[in-house]
């Protein structure tokens, strides 16, 4: 295969830059979700989610 | 593996994630390898560009994406005039977030293309590369703007305005770079020819698809981690206050204390 | 919207810096400094000064109207200037027009200074002077009506001598490529058509000027 190297190069930036920047994010949401009330956090719906906030 | 990722320890809803977003989550987890299999295997090579048209695409649909998250944020802007709500808002700040990583993509994916293929990383003769770098700077003094620490309301209204002026300002770029160094390397659109065979037109279609699906997963998050940090903030302000309020009370306490002693002395 | 307002509105800009001196005392030597930083960054070549010295001329006018715009603000941050004059009954775009006129005066003087400091010292001749003003002309009302809109969004927030350069900047890189071009035509320094791009530089003007009219009202009530 022609090019190997800018391909790979091409590639490994264009999935990993935004795989490291979901992870981020992810994180951020996480340590904010701990800090904000589950009341304030309307996404969570679904009843088996409510279920288990209800556990707790 | 990006499930557990998405789950916390303790089994608590996670943050940030819902129902919907692991959905896409796992459609992005078999999908990546699909289009990676598709994009270096099963694609043919290119008469011209051979090999390096593999990396076309992940270049335009990242590309495509980075032009449609700015397109978003200049609609959440001129919503959030609009209506005030803080719902648009966080949608614009979100989108334009994704946007500047898209678009940084965009240039270093096609400088890495490029090198091969014309020979060069930059060209600054290209009307596309240099709009596009200037359009990632617009929205890197964007974000820059929204760092800034402000109420709510206000960063909100600056960082509208300044979106909707970066968005109008693209087309200007646009034509002026274009009669500056009127010459492009970019080749007229592919698809258009028709000559594509069947597998290239199907990994472009993949490329695109999977880049939408990692958009959308990235916004519903990126909002949400938006909304957090707004709750959050107005949390804190309400908690200073009470804080405040209790050390002013405690203060008045044991000020009123002291007189009363002295009038007692 | 009165004209005479703004008009008010821009010799008062102008009335203060006549009494400051911040323009002639301090911004005029930076242009001065700038021009010797060329001439030793381009390793004294009076040749390759003079191929780029329309494109020179555009940057230290940039790194200039940075400082200009940073002074407009400031006059009305000082003794809360700028809350007594949301007070008085003049419109906000008579605000904005009038501190936009006060600016591009005060950039257009800057420029001729820069303009025959760079004549002489880069030996440059000009071939067609009325395209010299025209373009200079019009990109300064570009610069003006624009920086004074994204002076008023940078205004108020503590870190604002760094974030206007990166919000300003990339939005008037079609002024510094269309008036470099214009200049270069008519110091007969490049083929091109510098006439074409007097188009390109009153677009610019005009919709930052309307933008900015519509903006600034908006802005300046939380600035």
């Amino acid at each position: 295969m022609s090019h190997l190297g800018y391909l790979v190069a091409g590639w490994a930036i264009g999935i990993g830059v935004p795989f490291i920047y979901a992870i981020l994010v992810l994180r951020r949401g996480r340590k904010l979700s701990e800090k904000v009330p589950f009341a304030r956090q309307r996404w969570i719906s679904s009843s088996e989610d409510q279920a288990r906030i209800k556990d707790e | 593996m990006k499930i557990k990722l998405l789950e916390s320890n303790d089994g608590r809803p996670n943050a940030t994630s819902s129902r919907s977003t692991r959905f896409l989550g796992i459609c992005l987890v078999l999908g990546i390898p699909v289009l990676i299999l598709f994009a270096f295997v099963f694609s043919p090579k290119d008469d011209t560009m051979e090999d390096a048209v593999r990396l076309l695409y992940i270049h335009v649909p990242v590309a495509i994406f980075s032009y449609i998250a700015f397109g978003v944020t200049a609609m959440g802007s001129i919503f959030y005039l609009w209506k005030q709500s803080r719902w648009w808002d966080t949608t614009a700040h979100a989108s334009a977030e994704i946007g500047v990583i898209f678009c940084g993509l965009t240039l270093v994916t096609g400088s890495i293309w490029g090198r091969p293929t014309w020979n060069t990383w930059w060209e600054w003769g290209d009307v596309r590369l240099v709009t596009t770098l200037v359009m990632f700077l617009i929205f890197i003094g964007y974000l820059a703007l929204r760092q800034v620490p402000a109420s709510p309301h206000v960063r909100a209204k600056r960082a509208a305005i300044v979106g909707i002026i970066g968005t109008i300002n693209i087309p200007i770029v646009n034509r002026s770079v274009e009669w500056w160094e009127n010459s492009t390397l970019h080749q007229q659109s592919s698809l258009t020819d028709g000559n594509l065979e069947d597998l290239t037109l199907f990994t472009w279609f993949l490329g695109t698809l999977i880049l939408a699906i990692a958009y959308v997963w990235l916004m519903i998050h990126r909002f949400r981690v938006g909304w957090l940090s707004t709750e959050y903030e107005s949390l804190g302000y309400g908690a200073a206050i009470e804080e405040r309020k209790a050390e002013a009370d405690l203060h008045a306490g044991t000020r009123s204390g002291t007189t009363e002693e002295g009038e007692v002395e | 919207m009165e004209f005479r307002d703004a008009w008010s509105i821009a010799l008062k800009d102008l009335r203060i810096e006549l009494r400051s001196r911040i323009l002639m005392n301090q911004i005029a030597p930076y242009t001065l400094l700038i021009v010797v930083l060329f001439g030793f960054a381009l390793d004294a070549n009076t040749q390759t000064l003079r191929d780029t010295g329309p494109g020179l001329f555009w940057v230290a006018v940039l790194l200039i109207a940075l400082l200009a715009i940073q002074r407009a603000v400031k006059i009305e941050e000082d003794d809360a200037a700028r809350e007594r004059m949301l007070l008085t009954p003049v419109h906000s775009p008579s605000v904005f027009l009038g501190k936009s006129i006060a600016l591009f005066i005060q950039l257009f003087a800057l420029e001729i200074l820069l303009f025959f400091v760079m004549l002489a010292l880069f030996d440059l001749s000009v071939e067609d002077p009325l395209l010299i003003f025209l373009s200079a002309v019009l990109a300064t009302i570009g610069i003006a009506s624009s920086g004074t809109l994204y002076g008023v969004i940078a205004a108020g927030v503590g870190v604002r001598e760094t974030l206007l350069p990166i919000l300003l900047l990339p939005v008037i890189a079609p002024i510094a490529i269309g008036a470099t071009r214009a200049f270069g035509d008519s110091f007969g320094r490049v083929d091109a058509d510098g006439w074409a791009w007097l188009g390109l530089l009153s677009v610019f003007a005009v919709v930052y000027t309307v933008l900015g009219m519509l903006a600034y009202g908006q802005l300046v009530e939380d600035a």
